[in-house]
């Protein structure tokens, strides 16, 4: 009886905790699955077809850096019910604030020219023209907002990020080698030794696991849901589950194009859906409706990490749960980003090979700043208390991350300034 | 009226909040000057470009 009397409270407790995370995850397994956006998904693809199964071991480290960097955003917005932006301008003036502002709203526009780029190729497999495509995408993300309910954007959000897990199935339609999957991509090896094309696609990697609007959205997330100090723990756990399930798209797309591309370089993933057949058949066809999912989600992210930002500065009102009419310069915002970057690849001849190289640039004057900001932050005892400082073992972790993503992001962007400096691709 | 919104902002943020201990101190002239090589390496790519 006192056994049953246990087990049953211990029953009823789980299930409580479960209908607790349900209702508090959101924002960390959104901007972790959007993290594997049009850019991702090419970068993940390409790692496939240039080296098959060998890097899998790799993605599996980007587990711990993406959780680390991004449950460090749910705290300090949980505790200061700041977002990013106001966060950097309240602890550090108006000169950093505005860097950052600045910044981020041009890596923002630029990588969301990207998103669009992804989109519009997805769609263009089944002959939808990319002036359709960008209509359909704004009708999609004005819905989704105009609602007036943070709840209503999160749940549909969530939608589309269950979508991007189609990579999934995808890899077992294709049947890769379990065996072999197993003997190379689990084991650590570095194929073809430590050259170029080597350093190349482990920055591309990393650059793609943390980029600078999540550490902006996330934070802006939190605070529009109304995270309180004591749902910590459950945003924590709903940043791990988002970080495992990034990952596992990762590794799912690499044995996609690890089977089927192997040896076939590609430079992007839509290039890869028409290589695998196109729109007549069932893997092309999935994986173009995967990329433009992808874009989706990133797009509806970073538009709105930077509406969210513009809005915690200028002081007006900046929430999901405002209607158009009270909050019009948020939305005006949101819309603008959006239409804007959508525009530019409607522009024929438009440089989007030029933008795409730009992204990676620009992003690296501003990922290095927000995560100096992000640790210097976390360590502030007036901004987090005593309670939700990082501890020893934390800033042991976090500085030695920041510092790696410092060195091989700053790389990769010297690489893509200076593409002879560390010899051809 | 847009100007006074720029300074009406610059003047809520005036001061930094953080405690400016040494360590935050370096942290940020290590920003400075990690921004300011990037925008080097960027001048040495626009003159070489037009070059």
């Amino acid at each position: 009886m006192n056994f049953l009397d246990r087990a049953f409270y211990r029953l009823k407790r789980g299930i409580k905790a479960i209908r607790l995370y349900l209702v508090l995850a959101g924002p960390g397994i959104i901007v972790m699955v959007a993290d594997n956006d049009a850019g991702g998904i090419t970068t993940y693809a390409a790692t496939g077809a240039q080296y098959g199964y060998h890097l899998i071991w790799f993605l599996l480290f980007l587990l711990p850096v993406a959780y680390y960097v991004q449950e460090m955003t749910v705290r300090l917005g949980a505790v200061t019910k700041h977002g990013h932006a106001e966060a950097i301008f309240v602890a550090f003036g108006s000169f950093w604030g505005w860097f950052s502002l600045f910044d981020l709203l041009l890596v923002n526009w630029l990588t969301l020219v990207t998103e669009f780029i992804g989109m519009t190729a997805a769609l263009s497999i089944f002959g939808i023209p990319p002036l359709l495509t960008v209509i359909l995408v704004v009708l999609i993300m004005g819905l989704m907002v105009l609602q007036g309910r943070y709840w209503t954007w999160e749940k549909i959000a969530l939608a589309f990020c269950a979508v991007n897990l189609i990579y999934i199935p995808l890899a077992f339609i294709v049947h890769p080698d379990v065996h072999q999957i197993i003997s190379t991509g689990l084991v650590p090896n570095i194929p073809g030794g430590l050259n170029n094309t080597f350093f190349f696609f482990i920055m591309a990697n990393i650059g793609t696991t943390i980029a600078p609007w999540m550490i902006f959205f996330q934070q802006s997330s939190v605070v529009d849901k109304g995270l309180q100090e004591k749902d910590i723990k459950m945003g924590k756990l709903d940043t791990l589950m988002g970080s495992i399930l990034t990952v596992l798209v990762a590794i799912f797309i690499v044995i996609v194009t690890g089977t089927t591309l192997y040896g076939q370089p590609i430079d992007s993933a839509a290039q890869a859906a028409q290589d695998l057949g196109g729109a007549k058949s069932l893997v092309g066809t999935l994986l173009a409706i995967g990329l433009f999912d992808a874009g989706l989600l990133g797009a509806i992210c970073i538009s709105l990490a930077s509406s969210w930002a513009f809005g915690e500065v200028f002081g007006w009102a900046h929430s999901l749960n405002r209607k158009i009419k009270e909050a019009p310069w948020f939305y005006a915002a949101y819309f603008l980003l959006l239409t804007s970057a959508g525009l530019v690849v409607l522009i024929p001849k438009a440089p989007l090979i030029l933008i795409t190289l730009f992204v990676q640039v620009i992003a690296v004057t501003l990922l290095p700043a927000a995560l100096v900001f992000l640790i210097l932050l976390l360590n502030d005892k007036n901004t987090m208390g005593e309670k939700y400082c990082n501890t020893r073992l934390q800033n042991f972790v976090t500085v030695s991350i920041v510092l790696s993503i410092i060195a091989l992001s700053t790389l990769y962007a010297v690489s893509a300034i200076f593409p002879d400096l560390f010899g051809a691709q | 009226m847009k100007t006074s919104k720029f300074a009406e902002i610059n003047r809520r943020y005036k001061t930094p909040q953080i405690q400016m201990s040494p360590a935050v101190k370096l942290a940020l002239l290590a920003l400075r000057l990690y921004l300011l090589l990037l925008i080097v390496l960027l001048v040495v790519k626009f003159i070489s470009l037009l070059k």
